[in-house]
């Protein structure tokens, strides 16, 4: 059943027999972690939260316009994984990273990289709405403004138009530019956090379970939207419903304790998983 | 068993057994939250109670110092007296004395006229030069003036002197309770507004002491302590909380302003003196120092409360700032500190209010010191409104006691106006998330 990754040749401190044998305690792979032209790579990364290993060598690429999703059991490292995308996992002091992650080629943890300009690019969206408690229009034009994108009113009220469009919220809070964002539904949150994160053009926008706070309704609306941004954006989405991953993403990731144990196209893990972890998290034996 | 209310269809044996512990238990619990409610209401009272007997006592008290006893005197402006080449110099005394002899003209002896004299504050012929230097037309002329009366009379009026005691151990004699009935009875004595409490410095004679002195002394003190512990505390709590690593330094800090928060204040009054005073030779009695002083009192304070309220920024709104990629800087000055700052002010006003109270560390620095002039800067010698109470309840004078109590009211509603606008800032800032 297993599959022999063989990561490709050159990056630094792999061998070019694969990683497996580079730490004996992480599990190898199934699967096809790599994909042509990749957004982001990521080779070899391990995440420490002092002592504890929390992801254990993990490789896995973000195509273009795609959604990966990322499953797993409480508590497997798949949160822990998104955040090292943007580097999110740097506010935390006990918190160590190794191994290599590129955007576009660039390694992101590079000293000579600012992690400002690579949160711009790669946007993230919360479990929780977390709206700012400004107005609606200051929402989503604070990232334009810090960032200096609009030269003027005009364009910033483009930007924000445009973005507010994008996340399927316009109509319903074109009239209410100057109310307070934290005033919305929970849903409308969400979406204004996603037309505040689109309004900086990223590249890639990471989503931490963003449906685990909302009702049916509003979680079909933002599956739908997540549908629509992949046709601009790669999506890197975490979320602990199995239907949503099967809906929504084109790539599935199994996380289990650290370890990435499959990765492929989301119909063949839903319907032919080739692990054994793989089929019992989706059979529901455990999780 | 048989009650049919207590055994609803399809309960199980086990069941019904469950319900009947729980309602016997259910009056025991009521019982005691009954007490406990009965208990918190009485310590409130309590607590009220005490208030309202401080407060009563202070005010009724010190109201009475609000007015002060006038007398009308029939001032001749005599161009002899004040012929001389320097209006400023000439014998107001003798104009005020010369229109006391004028109205008693049977008073003959010189130890009579010098109990006459008495009855007027020496503070009017300070008056009356005044109105000399304002409008010197009026020499020559012979006018109705309300002069200051003595503060024995004063107490007099105000119902505060025994008239039983035998003449001998009274500051007022017999013939001068004569004198005073009569100038009643010609309508020539009154009690007005006591303008002056507001308007003068301390002074030795009481019906001529203000608080002005000290309201400004505390003004320059506060502005000082303000002016830098509000920076230095923000500042300090922001890079501690959010800047900072979490390491033993900063444990080893941390532990320090709170230990700094319980010091007696008198310590940092030692301190003051040692390092502001000895070492870098500031002037002393000055309101510079006083709030150098104040402002290592009312720091820990301020930053614990920086650090309470950006801790109760939820880390949702940091990350939300982040994940845009704001810079650390941005995330704190756009997101948390506008959030934080209700609590912030809060904080600082409280701390603000506490080192207006405070006297012990001033007295240490020298502003315990006795100050006619109203300071006019930060480098004055000046006195503070609590060290202003605590040098009149010292005094021997009866006309300082009410003083003292009004002095202590004026305290009480600065203090009543700054927490008051603690609780309107929280209010009005406070914000959901």
């Amino acid at each position: 059943m297993t599959v022999d990754v063989k990561t490709t040749a050159g990056v630094s401190g792999i061998g070019q027999t694969g990683r497996i044998l580079y730490d004996r305690e992480s599990r190898e792979t199934v699967g096809e972690p790599f994909v042509e032209g990749a957004r982001m790579t990521c080779r070899g990364v391990n995440v420490y939260y002092g002592d504890k290993h929390a992801i254990k060598n993990v490789a896995l690429d973000i195509g273009r316009n795609e959604v990966v999703a990322m499953i797993g059991p409480s508590g497997c490292g798949k949160s822990t994984f998104l955040r090292c995308l943007n580097r999110m996992n740097d506010t935390i002091d006990t918190c160590r990273v190794e191994g290599e992650i590129t955007l576009d080629g660039m390694d992101i943890y590079g000293k000579e990289v600012d992690v400002v300009p690579l949160r711009a690019q790669v946007g993230m969206v919360f479990q929780k709405p977390n709206p700012f408690p400004k107005s609606i229009y200051d929402n989503v034009a604070y990232g334009p403004r810090i960032h200096g994108l609009a030269q003027n009113k005009v364009e910033l009220d483009e930007i924000v138009e445009t973005s507010l469009r994008k996340a399927g919220l316009w109509e319903e809070v074109k009239d209410l530019m100057t109310h307070p964002g934290t005033g919305l539904s929970g849903g409308q949150q969400q979406r204004l956090c996603i037309a505040r994160t689109i309004a900086v053009s990223p590249e890639v926008i990471l989503m931490d379970e963003p449906c685990s706070a909302l009702d049916p309704i509003a979680t079909s609306i933002i599956e739908d939207l997540i549908d629509e941004l992949k046709q601009q954006f790669s999506i890197a989405i975490v979320t602990h419903s199995m239907q949503q991953a099967s809906r929504v993403s084109q790539r599935t990731a199994y996380f289990h304790l650290g370890d990435l144990i499959e990765v492929g196209d989301t119909a063949q893990i839903f319907t032919t998983p080739r692990h054994q972890l793989t089929q019992d998290y989706i059979t529901g034996r455990f999780g | 068993m048989n009650n049919p209310s207590s055994q609803p269809n399809g309960l199980n044996p086990q069941g019904r057994r469950a319900i009947e512990i729980v309602n016997a238990g259910l009056a025991r619990r009521y019982r005691k939250e009954r007490r406990f409610r009965l208990y918190g209401i009485s310590a409130i009272l309590a607590s009220l109670l005490f208030l309202s007997f401080l407060f009563g006592s202070i005010i009724s008290k010190g109201y009475s110092a609000f007015q002060q006893t006038f007398i009308q005197l029939d001032i001749f402006f005599d161009p002899a007296i004040l012929s001389q080449e320097s209006l400023s110099t000439a014998n107001y005394p003798g104009i005020v004395k010369q229109s006391l002899r004028q109205m008693f003209p049977e008073v003959k002896s010189r130890q009579d006229k010098r109990m006459l004299y008495r009855l007027v504050s020496s503070g009017a012929s300070f008056q009356i030069r005044q109105m000399v230097l304002d409008s010197p037309e009026m020499i020559g002329q012979t006018l109705q003036v309300w002069v200051i009366a003595d503060d024995d009379i004063d107490m007099l009026e105000k119902g505060h002197f025994d008239l039983e005691a035998p003449e001998g151990e009274r500051r007022i004699k017999d013939i001068q309770l004569a004198w005073v009935d009569r100038l009643k009875k010609e309508s020539r004595i009154e009690k007005r507004f006591n303008r002056i409490l507001f308007t003068a410095g301390d002074s030795r004679e009481p019906e001529l002491a203000g608080i002005l002195g000290a309201v400004a002394g505390s003004f320059y003190t506060l502005l000082v302590t303000l002016l830098l512990s509000f920076p230095i505390g923000i500042a300090s709590a922001v890079y501690l909380e959010e800047f900072a690593t979490q390491n033993r330094w900063t444990d080893l800090i941390e532990v320090n302003i709170n230990n700094l928060a319980a010091v007696p204040s008198i310590v940092f009054g030692l301190l003051g003196l040692a390092v502001f005073l000895n070492f870098f030779g500031l002037p002393r009695s000055a309101p510079l120092v006083g709030g150098l002083v104040l402002t290592l009192m009312t720091l820990p304070t301020i930053i614990i409360a920086s650090r309470a309220s950006l801790q109760s920024v939820p880390p949702s709104i940091r990350e939300a700032a982040l994940g845009i990629g704001a810079s650390k800087m941005q995330m704190v000055t756009h997101h948390v500190l506008p959030l934080a700052l209700p609590g912030i002010l809060t904080g600082t006003i409280i701390g603000m209010a506490r080192a207006l109270g405070e006297s012990a560390p001033l007295l240490m620095i020298g502003m315990v010191a006795f100050i006619v002039d109203v300071p006019g800067g930060f480098t004055d010698p000046s006195t503070v409104l609590p060290v202003q109470i605590f040098l009149w309840a010292d005094s021997p004078e009866r006309a300082f006691v009410e003083r003292t109590s009004a002095a202590t009211i004026v305290l009480l509603a600065f203090l009543i106006i700054m927490n008051a606008s603690a609780v309107y800032l929280r209010k009005k800032f406070e914000r959901r998330w």
